[in-house]
């Protein structure tokens, strides 16, 4: 690669280069290293073409034994039934469902990537939705598992859709519990849409990139034929704003729907107006977190430091911060709520959380999810990738906590005295957790293996060269400035036809 | 090719061999085609049809231990079906009888085929009940109670067909959970006079209620007559009827 954009010094104490400053008149790169459209290319598609690193084996086979150790708990509990797992009444819920929220919301932050952040043109999205939108799908992936075997007989879970049977029986459409199957399908079939679809260029470079019989064939068919023409271009363009316009309710209804499954109910700690907002508002806060804990690791194990840079991880860190002040003035509101209502059950149960045998999971919540983003504030945190991967931990940490706060310490107390009981998980419940995170990282590990980790042709339309007068960082279009769907690349179109060798 | 302006993008002619996708790759769209319209015609026949309970559970007619003929006993005799099954109007349970029950009369009656009855006999001597095999065989989590039913005018061939034409007793019925709520959500289509629900013959329109009307259609007599018995009868409504718990406890 070329020497660094000269526009832009380091920031202090690191490698990094400083482009997370504005200047008046002058916007800043989010390509950073002086790159040719070829050389984008060749960063990415290296990434899938080169050979299998060490590295990756490493972590795939981890992955894997995590995988395999789902696999064993799965056919352990589904042969044994779930009274292996720790809940019972009157905690029902516990682990099954603190999970499905805790992966639905995960997948949050590639829906809003994805959707309303192209329909803002915040170019800076460019570099990370690929990336996002397949941790999206992944997560969703984790989080359709749990209540599949939540609901004890999972050979019966097509109950859950409104399919004619014999029984004339039909799901109860006035639960929010039947909604979730629909706003969580929905969310996958439109989050793989924009997925693969937003993929198929970048498919395509790969393909004509491609050595062997078998990746030319396959990335071949998973292109879909696209040939790069204008035609082909001026449809996919007009299909991607339609599906981002499509996945933008998404965005805030699935979460929300989510919440409904406990608003809705008549319990106190769950039944409250604000849980949708507050949902959507941690969904994001979780989801960003996720993004960076990923993307901090990957871009350095990658080598796209200049793709995925330092402003990108600060602007996720903003949207965490913001989003993080949502959820902590929504635990404020909730407690204000308490005491407000002069409602004894819901006073008493704030209380409990707060100093009750689970006071320890609240006060981890709030910390990971309140005072941990604080720091945020300061810059030099927020631009240093160690301690923002740490913050961004803490907050992945923090969202789990949350769900089994509301989750456990809401059920354990029930009306009845009586039926009080502490809830621990089993070993069951824990290796299923930790599975979870192998079905998700195998995934992921696949996809940083095979496919395109960062849209090709979506960043080159956010460098300089893509602007006839000059874009971002101001410079002039080069003379390398050519689309990559020229057949031979870093050719100009005289030497092309020449038939000349670079 | 010379005319071509230089800023114009390649176009798939000037590169002859640029390869898209394997040329069997046009394939896959007729056979994606044909597996999505074939397959979902296919399940839909396999699981709608094939799997329903009128495929796979009418008609059940397992080997009995006794040849006993309904048709005969039921049917050309005219045994009433409480003579046998007596419990019926007082418990849940249909009870099949004790061997006791048919020597009360084959202690006397001669039987064409003495074989037939030969079990019975052993039975009687040793005092070992008769292993009759059950037919009509509920999931164990529906509580179906025969007393609920046949003291609100619910007929035994409703449900049993006509087992005074069965050499054989078989399943009639689908006996299936919609089966049983197109009654329960209409009850009325359905429902005799309590002291014709053995009838195996009953018709509405020979109720007394339509004497005057004889040309009266028989579904147009039972919504009538049945409108009049639920009432009488006291028979809940339908939102009871069609509640979870009312079947499942």
């Amino acid at each position: 690669m070329s020497a660094i954009t000269p526009n832009y010094g380091y920031l202090r104490g690191s490698r990094e280069i400083d482009n997370t400053v504005d200047t008046p008149g002058h916007r800043a790169a989010l390509v950073l290293g002086n790159k040719t459209f070829h050389d984008v290319t060749e960063a990415i598609a290296n990434v899938a073409e080169r050979p299998t690193t060490n590295g990756w084996r490493v972590g795939f086979a981890l992955s894997l034994a995590l995988l395999g150790m789902l696999g064993v708990t799965l056919t352990y509990l589904v042969s044994t039934g779930i009274g292996v797992w720790g809940n019972n009444q009157p905690v029902a819920w516990a682990f099954g469902i603190i999970n499905f929220v805790f992966w639905v919301g995960i997948g949050h932050a590639g829906t809003l990537i994805s959707a309303i952040l192209f329909l803002f043109r915040q170019n800076w999205r460019t570099s990370i939705n690929r990336f996002a939108e397949a941790m999206t799908i992944f997560a969703v992936m984790c989080a359709g598992l749990f209540p599949l075997i939540h609901v004890g007989r999972p050979w019966l879970a097509y109950w859950l859709f409104p399919i004619p049977n014999q029984m004339s029986m039909w799901p109860q459409f006035r639960s929010p519990l039947l909604w979730d199957v629909f706003a969580v399908s929905t969310y996958a079939t439109v989050s793989i849409l924009f997925w693969y679809c937003g993929m198929i260029p970048d498919l395509a470079t790969l393909r004509d990139r491609a050595k062997s019989k078998l990746g030319q064939a396959l990335y071949g068919i998973f292109s879909l034929g696209w040939t790069g023409s204008s035609r082909h271009w001026v449809r996919y363009e007009r299909m991607y704003l339609l599906l981002a316009a499509l996945a933008t309710p998404l965005v805030l209804s699935v979460h929300s729907v989510v919440a409904f499954d406990f608003a809705v109910s008549q319990l106190p700690g769950w039944h409250t107006t604000i849980f949708p907002p507050y949902f959507v508002a941690g969904a994001v806060f979780g989801g960003f977190a996720m993004v960076l804990c990923l993307a901090i690791p990957a871009r350095a194990y990658l080598g796209l430091r200049d793709f995925i840079t330092m402003r990108h991880l600060e602007n996720m860190a903003k949207i965490m911060l913001a989003t993080g002040l949502i959820v902590g003035y929504a635990y404020a509101t909730e407690f204000w709520t308490a005491w407000y209502s002069k409602d004894h059950y819901e006073q008493s149960l704030f209380l409990f959380r707060l100093t009750g045998p689970y006071a320890w999971a609240v006060w981890t919540m709030l910390f990971c999810n309140v005072v941990a983003p604080q720091f945020l504030w300061i810059k030099r945190i927020r631009t240093n990738a160690w301690t923002l991967w740490l913050v961004a931990l803490f907050a992945n940490i923090g969202m789990w906590f949350e769900r089994f706060v509301i989750i456990v310490t809401s059920l354990n107390r029930d009306f009845l005295p009586s039926s009080w009981h502490i809830y621990w998980p089993t070993w069951v419940d824990i290796c299923m957790l930790a599975g979870s995170f192998g079905l998700f990282f195998t995934c992921f590990m696949l996809f940083l293996r095979f496919l395109p980790v960062v849209a090709i042709a979506e960043v080159k339309a956010v460098m300089p060269q893509a602007h006839a007068h000059g874009g971002h960082d101001g410079a002039k279009p080069s003379k390398e400035d050519h689309s990559d769907y020229w057949p031979e690349e870093g050719l100009s179109y005289a030497q092309h036809k020449a038939g000349q060798k670079k | 090719m010379a005319e071509t302006p230089p800023t114009a993008p390649a176009s798939l002619d000037a590169q002859p061999n640029r390869f898209i996708f394997p040329r069997w790759a046009n394939l896959l769209l007729p056979f994606i085609i044909v597996m999505a319209v074939g397959g979902g015609l296919y399940a839909t026949l396999i699981v709608g049809l094939g799997f329903s309970p009128q495929a796979t559970d009418v008609g059940y007619m397992p080997e009995q231990p006794v040849p006993y003929s309904h048709e005969l006993h039921a049917g050309k005799l005219g045994i009433d079906c409480r003579y046998c099954h007596t419990t019926v109007e007082d418990a849940a349970f249909a009870a099949s009888p004790p061997t006791q029950t048919c020597m009360n009369c084959h202690t006397n009656v001669n039987v064409a085929n003495p074989g037939n009855i030969q079990k019975i006999k052993e039975s009687w001597n040793t005092g070992m009940p008769v292993q009759w095999v059950k037919v009509h065989d509920l999931p164990d989590y529906v509580f179906f109670n025969h007393s609920a039913h046949v003291n609100k005018g619910v007929g035994c061939a409703t449900c049993h067909g006509q087992v005074d034409q069965m050499p054989t007793v078989y399943q009639a019925k689908e006996l299936s959970m919609s089966w049983c709520l197109t009654c329960h959500r209409e009850p009325e289509k359905f429902l005799r006079p309590r002291d014709q629900v053995t009838n195996m013959k009953w018709s509405a329109k020979d109720h007394p209620m339509f004497a005057d009307q004889p040309d009266i259609a028989e579904s147009v007599a039972q919504l009538e007559l049945g409108k009049k018995l639920k009432v009488e009868y006291q028979v809940r409504d339908t939102q009871y009827m069609q509640s979870c718990s009312t079947c499942h406890r």
